[in-house]
């Protein structure tokens, strides 16, 4: 049969329209869809019961409530657990993210044995029991040297019965090194001991307040407790309250202001004194507190007057006079106004010029423990524990100084002093340390000139690392005893930063551990007694869990039934009884205060010619920067401007990166007095010229390759600074060159 | 069982700006409640796959009168002119429809056989491809939610409001004997996670309804918000969505569309300025 051309198309056209116009290739697409989704690989996660559990999430130190669903004995979603105080039900993202934390590779399994070289990445899995041995032997060879001061100890806070049974630990042995890493916590506490008179936990009443000054705090990039400061700040806004940020670059915190004054970093403490000095000579300041209960004004005023007058202020910060003026008239006339400070997320302790001007202005403004005002609160007292007996060894042991100076003569004033660490132990000849714990700390990463902490912790020959998850502490420890995760474990978690009521949240395990891990308090009582004598006497419980319902008291029953211990009805002293000075009122200066040291400006290392520009750390809350790393959800959420591939975008002024010659997404080389990294460049027109903000929480090597690599570490660009009174990290940053690359 | 007329929903939600804090908190809690895979890289962000993703905005001023501001951005599930969503129209397989019941725009991933078609139309970019196989780290599978079926390369995914929640709370009320969800029932993974209270999530037909008080929708005008702070992405398409935003700035409101210079803000006769 033949057919013809046109036919052949007839057919062929005719043939495509009626199948097109069929059912047939619609329903065999979808099931081609089908036939190829049927992939063995793509895990279908199973079914279950499902159940909720309350804890408190401790991956930050914001410690929000949270609620966990589980599906059979399975967690699947962390949210916001309802009437928990502060949190209410808010969790912050990295929070969020935690079952990657809980269910990822980067957990450690079991106890590690350390067999390359530091940092190589070579590891033995050992027994727990092999392990207690080791360490305890060489605890036991320290202690019969006659050494026991070499140990040291470094925790994430000194609050809470882990950081105690580790004091306690290092009491019975005889060192007296515990290190808690700092924070603003550090500087408050200082703030308070010096012008209160008074041991006290610095608590902040935001809620109530109307008008919020802040120096530079990121009351929305991570300061004090994230969930409750961001529901405080819509809070603030409903009510038409007012916050004014201070600092030299637009944060989160600066664009949700209701109005942003740059000003030149470093500064911020002299601008709190021209506002200081505003409010004194209008005598805006409240007449009662600060004629019946204070004490020093005079001397302070004249101080003030002298020596911060509004044009050197306006000069000095880049602030016109007139906007001092303005905004001291506002915070003063306020019905509840409220300085705050703490730079960022407040995981440096800053300089005590800062914290004392912002603390003076309050005081200025009588807000002390009021409504909507910073308050004073006790030491947190529900961990009452017998006295350990010290024996000859150990008291020998104590009498030495700490080997940070903490507590000195050169540094009276400081608790810890964690920084000055790896500029001592660099210096000495011998080793001056033989034993380090770290326990909720990544000090290889979190503290300032990474390099010379490398150099000095390498000194030390044996690293003991309680991490759950490989950071870089961990990653660079001879012995890894792996805590169970923050999931797994009962764990009490006293008042976060800024709480201004006393409260105790409970940490419970929403599943069984999962590895081969001990929980921590359990790996102390271990070690001790494996070290035996009254080193074992001091930890007289069976086990952690034992110590710690026997701790709790009559609070348990509370605790595991509500998840937390809050004393709602608690109120801050009033005047008449706040204040423990000599005088028994607020000091604005006293022989323990000298205002010259306490207000001289903080340099920044670096000589201006070599590096003509500054380099300033920035917190981003999506940038985890403390003792945990960003989990792969967070990391995936930072934006393109700040992580490219495997680099960092560093942010300048546009008109600088005129004058520099350098362009959006181009390559250059950022250079400090502490080192030299690759970068790439972000205009961004939020920030001061002739400053580069770069942001904390990048630059891992440990973890894995889902954060690993990535970008740089901010904090082995910038060394320390000693504050001159309290001898704390004062760095606002450094001076710096970018050139192009 | 009585055959009524019930009334129609349109769930939505009104996002304040004036609010969010930029956390990305949202972003975490809806990959953590839809099992939505990652990768080692993230940085390509055309690829990365973010049902709700937190845009930045800022006022285009030079320092220091630079302003930002953050706007999450889920899928608008557009209702179009009577239920005609741009990528329910060109989707060839009928994955993706528009349930006149609930407003929401489904994506069923088993018909979806990734022409990306859909892509290509929805102008606000909130669909994503899987251009691979996603890969649970080992251990992670085991968080992964049982309510919400992982996907497999080739298909695209995209928010639907959490509609497994949507059908939990509707069985919960059934089972009790209800035939309403209410309001606090049934809540998006991401408006339960805002720390900062800015997403608010629930039936803008319901006049008892959050959602519906803050904005005030005319569904004689497409929709369009009588709240003179609150607006909507790219209005001036007619996709009819149904995500509003609120913002007491005015260059936040004209960031969300496109105006020609000196074209007024609003399609009132009189401009405030």
């Amino acid at each position: 049969m033949k057919i013809d051309r046109r036919s052949f198309m007839a057919l062929m056209v005719g043939g495509a329209a009626g199948t097109a116009l069929s059912p047939l290739p619609w329903k065999l697409t979808d099931d081609l869809s089908i036939w190829t989704q049927t992939w063995p690989w793509t895990p279908v996660p199973g079914q279950g019961s499902v159940s909720t559990v309350n804890s408190v999430s401790t991956l930050c130190p914001g410690g929000c409530g949270i609620s966990v669903r589980k599906v059979g004995q399975r967690a699947v979603k962390i949210d916001g657990m309802k009437g928990y105080p502060g949190s209410d039900g808010g969790v912050c993202n990295l929070c969020q993210a935690g079952l990657q934390m809980l269910y990822g590779p980067t957990r450690v399994k079991m106890p590690l044995k350390r067999t390359g070289k530091r940092g190589q990445g070579k590891w033995q899995a050992i027994s727990w029991d092999a392990a207690i041995a080791e360490v305890g032997g060489q605890l036991n060879r320290l202690r019969s040297e006659g050494q026991p001061h070499k140990m040291a100890c470094i925790n994430g806070s000194d609050q809470g019965t882990v950081p105690q049974l580790f004091q306690r630990f290092l009491k019975t042995f005889g060192s007296p090194n515990f290190f808690c890493t700092p924070s603003m916590g550090d500087s408050y506490q200082l703030t308070l001991k010096m012008m209160h008179g008074v041991s006290a936990r610095v608590g902040f009443d935001i809620e109530n307040a109307d008008f919020v000054l802040s120096f530079g705090s990121g009351i929305i990039d991570g300061w004090g407790s994230s969930a409750r400061m961001f529901k405080a700040k819509s809070h603030l806004k409903d009510k038409k309250g007012t916050l004014v940020q201070i600092e030299p670059r637009l944060s989160n915190t600066a664009a949700k202001a209701d109005q942003w004054i740059p000003v030149k970093p470093g500064t911020e403490s002299m601008l709190a004194l021209g506002l200081a000095g505003v409010i004194i000579n209008e005598s805006l300041y409240n007449k009662k507190f600060v004629t019946k209960y204070s004490s020093g004004f005079d001397q302070f005023s004249q101080f003030v007057t002298t020596n911060f007058k509004i044009g050197n202020v306006a000069r000095q910060t880049g602030v016109e006079k007139s906007k001092i003026t303005a905004l001291a008239r506002k915070f003063a006339r306020a019905q509840k106004p409220l300085a705050l400070c703490g730079k960022g997320k407040g995981t440096t302790p800053g300089s005590m010029g800062e914290f004392f001007a912002t603390h003076a202005l309050n005081a200025l403004v009588g807000n002390i423990n009021r409504d909507g005002g910073v308050w004073a609160l006790p030491e947190s007292e529900y961990i009452k524990w017998p006295g350990p007996e010290i024996d000859e060894i150990a008291s020998k042991g104590l009498k030495h100084d700490r080997i940070d100076g903490a507590g000195t003569r050169q540094y009276p004033h400081a608790r810890y002093l964690l920084d000055r660490l790896p500029g001592v132990l660099n210096s000495g000849k011998d080793t001056i340390l033989e034993v380090l714990f770290v326990a909720d700390a990544d000090p290889y990463y979190t503290l300032p000139s990474s390099r010379k902490v490398k150099e000095a912790f390498d000194k030390i020959p044996l690293i003991v690392s309680f991490s759950p998850w490989m950071n870089e502490t961990a990653a660079n420890a001879d012995i890894i005893l792996p805590d169970h995760s923050h999931l797994e474990r009962y764990l009490d978690v006293p008042m976060p930063p800024g709480a201004q009521k006393p409260m105790i949240g409970l940490s419970r395990p929403v599943i069984a551990p999962q590895f081969d891990t001990r929980h921590v308090g359990d790996a102390l009582i271990l070690l001790a007694n494996a070290v035996g004598g009254p080193v074992a006497d001091g930890f007289p419980w069976n086990d952690y869990q034992a110590c710690l319902k026997e701790t709790m008291a009559d609070k348990w029953n509370t605790l595991i039934e509500k998840g937390f211990w809050y004393e709602a009805g608690f109120t801050p002293p009033a005047w008449q009884h706040a204040f423990k000075t000599d005088s028994k009122k607020f000091e604005f200066v006293s022989d323990k205060i000298n205002l010259k040291s306490i207000f001289a400006k903080i340099t920044p290392e670096g000589d201006e010619k070599t590096f003509p520009l500054s380099l300033i750390p920035y917190d981003s809350i999506r940038l985890a920067s403390g003792a945990i790393g960003d989990p792969p959800f967070v990391i995936k959420t930072v934006s393109d401007t700040i992580l490219k591939g495997l680099d960092i975008l560093v942010e300048i002024n546009p008109e600088t990166a005129k004058t520099l010659g350098l362009s959006e997404g181009k390559y250059a080389m950022l250079s400090t007095p502490e080192g030299q990294v690759k970068v790439k460049i972000h205009l961004f027109d939020g920030i001061m010229p002739d400053l580069i903000a770069m942001p904390r929480g990048l630059g891992h090597t440990a973890y894995d390759s889902y954060l690993a690599n990535k970008g740089v570490n901010i904090n082995a660009l910038i060394g320390p600074v000693e504050d001159p009174v309290s001898g704390m990290n004062a760095a606002w940053g450094i001076r710096a060159n970018l050139v192009k690359a | 069982m009585k055959q009524g007329h019930h009334p129609v929903k349109k769930y939505g939600m009104v996002i304040d700006l004036d609010k969010c804090t930029g956390c990305g908190a949202c972003m975490v809690a809806c990959m953590s409640e839809n099992n939505v895979p990652f990768r080692e890289d993230e940085s390509n962000k055309q690829d990365s796959i973010t049902w709700m993703k937190v845009y930045k905005l800022t006022n285009g001023k030079t320092y220091p009168d630079t302003e930002i501001c953050y706007l999450p951005r889920p899928c608008q599930h557009c209702e179009g002119h009577d239920g005609h969503p741009p990528c329910v129209s060109v989707c060839p397989a009928t994955a993706t429809d528009y349930d006149k019941e609930t407003g929401i725009v489904s994506q069923i991933y088993t018909r979806c056989f990734g022409c990306r078609y859909c892509m290509a139309a929805c102008p606000y970019h909130a669909r994503y491809f899987n251009w691979w196989d996603p890969i649970w780290p080992d251990g992670m599978e085991k968080y992964l939610n049982p309510n919400v079926s992982p996907r497999m390369r080739g298909v695209v995914e995209k928010c639907n409001l959490c509609f497994h929640r949507y059908q939990q709370a509707r069985d919960k009320a059934i089972f009790e004997g209800r035939s309403e969800v209410a309001e606090e029932e049934y809540q998006t993974a991401c408006a339960q996670a805002c720390p900062a209270g800015a997403i608010t999530f629930g039936d803008l037909n319901n006049p008892s309804h959050a959602v519906h008080q803050i904005v005030l929708p005319d569904n004689k005008h497409s929709g369009r918000p009588k709240n003179p702070h609150a607006f909507r992405l790219l209005e001036k398409l007619g996709t009819n969505p149904k995500i509003y935003y609120l913002s007491s700035r005015e260059w936040v409101r004209r960031a969300g569309d496109n105006y020609l210079t000196g074209e007024s803000g609003s399609s009132k006769t009189t401009s405030h300025g």
